[in-house]
């Protein structure tokens, strides 16, 4: 029977266009790219039916690069400049990253990241996480036939300010819009809860290449409210390559081996790994550069119990996440394994025991986290109008200020619910004090030296008072995407000072600029060009949120005389954007963002109001 | 948009809530001004559902935990809980206290995280009944001053929790 179709009052009943949007994991080891298509989350494969693309990028010596298989498969003959999991390096010092003298890299210690040099200069891992976005881009506009308006790239729950950050920023230089960074175990969460229709608390036990997370979720009518997280963001499948590495070195009594052979060893140990864990032996087999052969036997059962404590380390955060939670494991309904780690069997058994069932692994641990994300991006883009998903996240690490004597004073604790802002009261320490410097950090220790330093800034020009009398008011904001912002006011005289925290570990605006400039031809009409583009861009997106916004609710919401003057600016950018003048185009842009803020509050009232409002259709019983 | 937090959740101002409302209602607004509904709206609009999502979160959470939601109450009804400041405490009360801090330093250096836990417990029990008890002071026989004392009873029992779980996740590392 054909039912008739009504559309909502002011809506037009244009029929739906579905926006390209992708879900990208951007792996330690493997990255992965998936869609919605015809209502089913799916990897995109590349050409030769792949869906994994391994977090490989080798600088060759052309000029060109190379992403992937072809990249990997020359690491053991080009160690320096093939770079294997960039991501542990994301917003990370010289000084964070263990085991240093194992790895090929010609590491260059600059302030705030750690870069590499290579044969086509020093890169940032950020460029070179770039390169494996890029590789991902134009696998997914070729599989879908257009351009994407936006993706969701999954991080590791663990990440802190300074590695979220710079996720977006290597988003930003592959020309990718971010339209929302989502943590992996909450993504696998997504793609596993939908598929099984789930309700109950939930633990998702992720173990990938680098990184371990532990997130506990509540789920329930399509909300996914994160009740805790916790993690190690240096413990992965990598660790476990290392052990086994270092035992065959003992085993075999080899002399320090050079860079290739490290390399290609490592390799050996990984291949050895992933054999047993389907097989109770394995043989490892190889010839050096130095002629000399490496033949060992190792069993399944050595194979765990040198490792054994390498899985021991993932307890901790486990109990510390449910301690915070509050929940007892007789309380958890199911055991969710995301991450190739997971398929080893004394982890599976490890879990076991420590829950007391049997994970669930009927999706694939490798798929999971972007299959998740996928349909986060579908949701995000609009193309679904039912609002059956709601993700509810946390922020993994406390945020708080340096204290007199070096000490951290909390503002936001760990587990708070994105968005979150809270603001704490300071006052000056001596008579006639007219500045104050504030220094923000992330982590749960009491002393400033064992955090993370993300800001210093300077609030100037605080009236000079005796000691005490002035309220300095400091406000952090963190978004959805678990980014925070800081903005400090004296209170009794309204000085006000307000940065976007971009950490002493991620990269300044003029980084990134030159870094986009230079990823590019340098030629002057190709940066003007560039320009013109992205302000193009941003004004389409703009007029696009604005055009929707107005047919959607300015007959309610705006009199005649407000929606025409609307109109007339949005008329007004789109004639500019079929000109060339980049700096008339931000201007436009800017002006209608700034002019349309009565409406957007408007209509955010509307939707609060519309929230809580008693009937609705659904409601009513036929 | 200022309203308190009772208004926004569409709750009466009582100690004693429906939690199944509180839910519900959170549910509701979160789904309607998150900033995951925003994604691809303008910036405007992209900031100001963060801060209403932030406010949204932030009643939800003062409401859901017992003891916030009484200071959240007190602080509505101008009544400062001088948690800070005033710590003059009946001396049986401070006796007791400690007893407590005692016990856990103990077990604390014999490493017995059993009896830590144990003692945890024994906290969680006590601040169910001292809630209970500020339940009677806000809603039955309405007397702010003393719901302000056990608030700030309750404040010393869940600093004394926190330091326990402290403990523990130090032995546990």
């Amino acid at each position: 029977m054909a039912l008739l179709q009504i559309a909502e009052p002011g809506m037009s009943a244009a029929p739906h266009q579905h926006k390209l949007a992708v879900g990208i994991d951007l792996g330690t080891t493997n990255s992965l790219v998936a869609t919605v298509r015809s209502g089913m989350s799916t990897v995109l494969h590349d050409e030769h039916g792949h869906a994994l693309l391994p977090s490989v990028v080798r600088y060759l010596e052309d000029g060109t690069v190379a992403v992937g298989h072809a990249a990997q498969a020359k690491q053991s003959e080009d160690p320096k400049n093939t770079i294997v999991s960039a991501k542990r390096f994301m917003g990370r010092g010289l000084k964070d990253i263990p085991d240093i003298t194992h790895i090929p890299y010609r590491f260059v210690d600059t302030p705030g990241m750690v870069q590499i040099d290579t044969r086509a200069g020093i890169k940032s891992p950020v460029e070179i996480s770039a390169e494996i976005l890029k590789s991902l881009k134009a696998r997914a506009e070729k599989a879908l036939g257009g351009e994407l308006i936006g993706a969701v790239i999954t991080v590791p729950a663990y990440f802190d300010d300074a590695q979220r950050q710079a996720t977006k920023d290597a988003a930003r230089l592959a020309g990718i819009n971010v339209l929302r960074l989502l943590n992996e175990p909450t993504a696998a969460a997504v793609a596993y809860g939908l598929d099984n229709a789930s309700e109950g608390i939930y633990v998702i036990y992720d173990l990938g290449g680098g990184t371990f997370d532990i997130s506990i979720l509540r789920l329930s009518k399509g909300v996914f409210e994160v009740l805790a997280t916790n993690g190690d963001s240096a413990l992965g499948g990598d660790d476990f390559d290392h052990r086994l590495f270092c035992w065959i070195l003992e085993q075999s009594k080899l002399p320090p081996l050079n860079q290739e052979d490290t390399r290609l060893l490592l390799t050996k140990a990984r291949e050895a790994k992933e054999w047993l864990s389907e097989n109770v032996e394995a043989q490892i087999t190889v010839v050096l550069s130095t002629k000399a052969l490496v033949n060992v036997k190792v069993t399944a059962t050595q194979f765990a119990e040198m490792t054994q404590h390498l899985v021991n380390k993932t307890l901790n955060p486990t109990r510390k996440a449910l301690r915070d939670g509050g929940l007892a494991i007789d309380e958890i309904k199911g055991v969710v394994l995301v991450g190739g780690a997971t398929r080893m069997p004394h982890v599976r058994h490890a879990v076991a025991d420590f829950f007391q069932q049997e994970p669930l692994t009927n999706l694939d641990p490798d798929k999971v986290v972007a299959l998740g994300a996928a349909i986060q991006a579908n949701v995000l883009a609009g193309n679904r109008s039912e609002d059956d998903l709601l993700l509810l996240d946390v922020i993994p690490l406390s945020l708080g200020l340096e204290t007199m004597g070096g000490l951290v004073e909390k503002v936001i604790p760990r587990n708070s619910t994105l968005p979150v802002a809270r603001a704490q009261d300071f006052t000056t320490f001596k008579d006639g004090q007219t500045a104050m410097s504030i220094h923000v950090v992330q982590g749960e220790r009491e002393l400033v030296s064992d955090c993370r330093s993300l800001a210093r800034f300077e609030l100037r020009g605080i009236p000079p008072m005796a000691a005490s009398a002035a309220r300095i008011r400091v406000t952090f904001q963190v978004d959805a995407d678990g980014l925070l912002s800081v903005t400090a006011r004296e209170q009794t005289s309204g000085v006000e000072s307000h940065i976007v925290v971009k950490p002493s570990y991620g990269l300044s605006e003029d980084e990134i600029t030159e870094m986009l400039k230079s990823s590019f031809n340098s030629a002057e009409a190709d940066k003007k060009a560039r320009a013109l583009r992205e302000a193009i861009v941003e004004a389409e997106r703009l007029i696009e949120a604005m055009s929707a916004a107005i047919q959607q609710d300015g007959e309610k919401l705006l009199n005649d005389i407000e929606k025409q003057a609307l109109i007339d600016e949005i008329d007004a950018l789109k004639s500019l954007c079929v000109g060339n003048d980049t700096d008339a185009i931000h201007n436009a842009t800017e002006v209608l963002n700034k002019n349309s803020e009565f409406f957007a509050a408007r209509r955010m009232d509307a939707s609060v109001s519309k929230a809580l409002s008693g009937q609705n259709l659904q409601s009513l019983e036929f | 948009m200022q309203q308190n937090h009772f208004d926004l959740l569409k709750l009466p101002v009582r100690y004693h809530i429906d939690q199944q409302a509180l839910e519900q209602n959170y549910r509701k607004l979160q789904a309607e001004v998150h900033p995951d509904r925003f994604a691809t709206a303008s910036p405007q609009e992209r900031l100001q559902s963060m801060q209403i999502s932030t406010q949204v979160n932030e009643a939800y959470h003062t409401l859901k935990n017992p003891s916030a939601r009484a200071r959240y109450m007190l602080l509505l009804a101008g009544i400062d809980t001088l948690e800070e400041s005033n710590t003059a405490m009946p001396a049986d009360f401070l006796m007791q206290q400690m007893e407590w801090r005692e016990a856990a330093d103990d077990a604390k250096m014999s490493g017995d995280i059993d009896a830590l836990d144990k003692l945890l417990n024994e906290m969680r029990g006590l601040i169910k009944q001292l809630e209970n008890t500020i339940s009677s002071n806000l809603d039955d026989n309405p007397d702010y001053e003393m719901a302000a004392l056990t608030i700030r009873k309750l404040s010393f029992i869940e600093k004394i929790s926190t330091d326990i779980e402290h403990m523990i996740d130090k032995l546990e590392n």
